[in-house]
């Protein structure tokens, strides 16, 4: 008796630690891909093995994986280990990795601030000399994408997957009903909200609850009032940059817009991480929604139908008469980009798997099959001949025609900065701070 | 003798200090570094003190917490309470009534956060649709995105979550009532309402009080449902101390200012407690039935 309850505990604890071994090696893996899991160091062949890291999911993930396994078929004396992690823990993995002078040799990321600090702590590869000696490589992508991967002349990655600027959805159905065309200048959209709230309809979605579809707004009047240089000012530190009239002029505009009933009863508590935003478009309650471009899968999967049915309309952030920037630039996500380690043992190798591997045309032809619109030159045709190619091309255009390609604010802050900004916003777009309260409040952050 | 008691509660205590008292002590620690939870710390002392009371934003949560901590009681204590003594009742069909009244009791915050803020939603929601149909209001009212509002509705749905275990204790507190005062209080002419303010509610004092305590210290650490729900917002309408907390030390990468508010919560958790067994006569524990 004695002795089975014994064996009994002791099989328990086996059990017990069995599964907290098994715990640690998943939350340590990747989720690895099939035939890849290997060593990731040297094997003590002459073969150069590579580590990747990347973060794609889902049929992203797949195109990424045949990118690998062809660029692997094709070389004899390079191999390349991709592995695949979940967005957040990633971004902790690789400072530990880096601090830990173990990075892997090429890794995903969005430059910018973070891209920035591993290149001032002499982490990132410069690919610059590589990049001008091999001028159809360097010209395979749209100029505007590469700013965000670029620092004192010199850049640090290249474009590996779709570019997500942010635009207006709009309702044709509606649009059409009421006699409205798209608006190019803000004066315009402020009489076609004025239309669509007299008919009953909800001008623009918004989903408020999450904030960050209200840095959309700011981000693009922002740059519409004073251009690109109003918010570097903010990131190089300028005492009192949010101060700046652009800041003062664009937050008067969105409080107008708030209170002539532009938005949806409730947008505060509408979510756009669970759909509720894109749902009032294509139930037909709302007639615009400002969005990134990803905001055309969340309607494609949620009522085919209406993008079937040709109800789904783009047209770019309008005009500000009287603004100094561009009335072409863009904003949202430019793309992820694939960097090398300066701690790499085979730069040389990884440099060959840039080139020759990330977005070649086999690869970009992959993109445009799974819906996604990479940042490359030269692709109209392909597009052009894409299912929705309408939308594909719309994108494209916008991004191969902006001079000016702005990385969404919340990268490029601190995220104290960022979080600050974020509810700040949210209190503009609800009327409980005035411009210039959220003005005083951000200065406070500079250089944090 | 001694040695006995000590091994007595010795399992008690390992788990009191390796997950309270140690825990409270690191944190102190930490609320005088500078970190962002990954890079080197370094010491600066008050600084995070001073910084976390400076900009206002934590007296803000602090008061939040404080309205959170009083709209709680006052929603669930005379609910609970009525509920309890009604579910005490001996006929039959209460055990029915019972049955629904417990449902919430076995839902996950996050599901019951995730489901309010579909019935809320002012476009789809249920809630403004039947509103709409008795044509009360205009149908589309803003619950939870109403910063004037939203704390209010948030302590309605964390009533409706924890009324039924409250009314579990009333019910059991109810039950322990011996008959044999309400037969008394009978004869003498009591009406069933004298017999409840006289009888009911002073032998429930004690369960009162556990009760309170309870909602008191249970929304001062109040979290995961304001999370779903409103994650704060609108603006910081709901940003309690708990989600400030949060807010601070994993989305703000500040881990000192984020420790500097967790003392807070745990001190006044502790001091809240306290006072209300000291001011009750709660740990004399009187008894309730002298003379029976």
């Amino acid at each position: 008796m004695n002795t089975l309850k014994k064996a009994l505990v002791a099989g328990g604890c086996l059990v017990v630690t069995a599964s907290v071994l098994a715990g640690c090696g998943n939350s340590n893996g990747a989720s690895g891909s099939g035939n890849n899991t290997g060593s990731t160091g040297q094997t003590g062949s002459s073969k150069a093995s590579l580590t990747l890291w990347d973060i794609q999911t889902g049929t992203q993930q797949q195109v990424i994986k045949d990118m690998v396994n062809r660029f692997n078929q094709s070389q004899s004396s390079i191999t390349v280990n991709a592995q695949f992690f979940e967005n957040d823990p990633f971004k902790q993995k690789l400072q530990i990795a880096m601090g830990a002078h173990n990075p892997p040799d090429i890794w995903t990321g969005w430059g910018g601030g973070v891209l920035k600090s591993y290149v001032d702590a002499g982490d990132v590869y410069d690919l610059t000399s590589a990049l001008n000696a091999d001028p159809s490589w360097k010209n395979r992508f749209l100029p505007s994408v590469m700013k965000p991967v670029t620092f004192n002349g010199k850049i640090y990655g290249v474009p590996n997957d779709n570019v997500q600027p942010v635009f207006f959805f709009y309702n044709k159905q509606l649009f059409k009903q009421y006699n409205v065309t798209p608006p190019t200048t803000w004066a315009q959209l402020l009489s076609d909200v004025q239309l669509f709230k007299s008919k009953g309809v909800t001008p623009i979605s918004l989903g408020g609850k999450d904030k960050w579809p209200d840095l959309m707004y700011e981000e693009y009047l922002v740059d519409r009032i004073g251009g690109p240089q109003v918010f570097d000012n903010v990131l190089a530190g300028k005492a009192n940059a949010w101060s700046d009239p652009a800041f003062i002029k664009a937050n008067t505009m969105i409080q107008q817009l708030a209170q002539a009933g532009a938005f949806e009863p409730g947008f505060s508590s509408v979510s756009s991480n669970q759909g509720e935003d894109a749902a009032l478009i294509y139930t037909n309650k709302a007639a615009m929604w400002l969005m990134g471009a990803w905001g055309f899968g969340n309607v494609l999967s949620n009522d085919k139908a209406f993008i079937a049915q040709g109800n789904l309309g783009f047209f770019p952030f309008p005009s500000v008469a009287g603004g100094t920037g561009n009335p072409q630039d863009i904003a949202g996500n430019p793309s992820n980009y694939y960097s090398i380690s300066t701690a790499s043992k085979n730069p040389q190798a990884a440099v060959t798997f840039l080139k020759d591997a990330v977005l070649n045309d086999q690869n970009v032809q992959d993109w445009i099959n799974i819906g996604d619109v990479p940042p490359v030159q030269g692709i109209d045709t392909k597009l052009k001949n894409a299912t929705y190619s309408d939308y594909m091309t719309f994108t494209y255009d916008l991004v191969k025609n902006a001079p000016n390609f702005q990385a969404s604010w919340d990268q490029a802050l601190s995220p104290a900065a960022a979080q600050e900004l974020l509810t700040d916003l949210s209190k503009l777009f609800l009327n409980q701070m005035t411009p210039q309260q959220l003005s005083a409040d951000m200065n406070t952050y500079i250089g944090k | 003798m001694n040695w006995q008691r000590w091994l007595m509660i010795a399992p008690a205590l390992l788990f009191f200090l390796v997950f309270a008292l140690v825990p409270m002590l690191v944190a102190v620690y930490y609320s005088g570094l500078q970190w962002n939870g990954i890079s080197a710390p370094t010491w600066v002392g008050l600084f995070n003190w001073r910084h976390a009371f400076a900009n206002g934003e934590a007296v803000h949560a602090i008061w939040l917490t404080v309205e959170l901590m009083v709209l709680c009681w006052i929603i669930q204590t005379p609910l609970s309470l009525l509920l309890g003594v009604f579910l005490a009742g001996k006929q039959k069909h209460r055990a029915i009534f019972g049955v629904f009244y417990f449902v919430p009791l076995l839902f996950s915050a996050v599901a019951i956060g995730v489901t309010w803020s579909y019935l809320l939603n002012p476009n789809f929601g249920l809630i403004d649709a039947l509103l709409k149909a008795a044509h009360i209001g205009s149908g589309n009212q803003n619950w939870i995105g109403n910063p004037s509002i939203a704390l209010l509705v948030v302590s309605l749905i964390i009533g409706w979550q924890f009324i039924p275990f409250h009314t579990l204790l009333y019910q059991s507190g109810a039950k322990q009532i011996p008959d044999s005062l309400y037969e008394a209080a009978k004869i003498d002419g009591a009406s069933p309402l004298n017999s409840f303010f006289s009888i009911t509610l002073p032998q429930l004092k004690y369960t009162i009080i556990t009760s309170s305590v309870l909602i008191l210290t249970g929304s001062l650490t109040y979290f995961d449902l304001i999370y779903v729900l409103t994650g704060g917002g609108p603006g910081n309408a709901t940003q309690v101390l708990a989600m400030d907390m949060y807010k601070e030390a994993f989305v703000n990468q500040n881990i000192g200012v984020g420790s500097v508010l967790a003392v807070v919560l745990a001190v006044s958790g502790v001091v809240l407690s306290i006072l209300t067994l000291r001011f009750t006569g709660f740990s004399r524990m009187e008894s309730q039935l002298e003379g029976m």
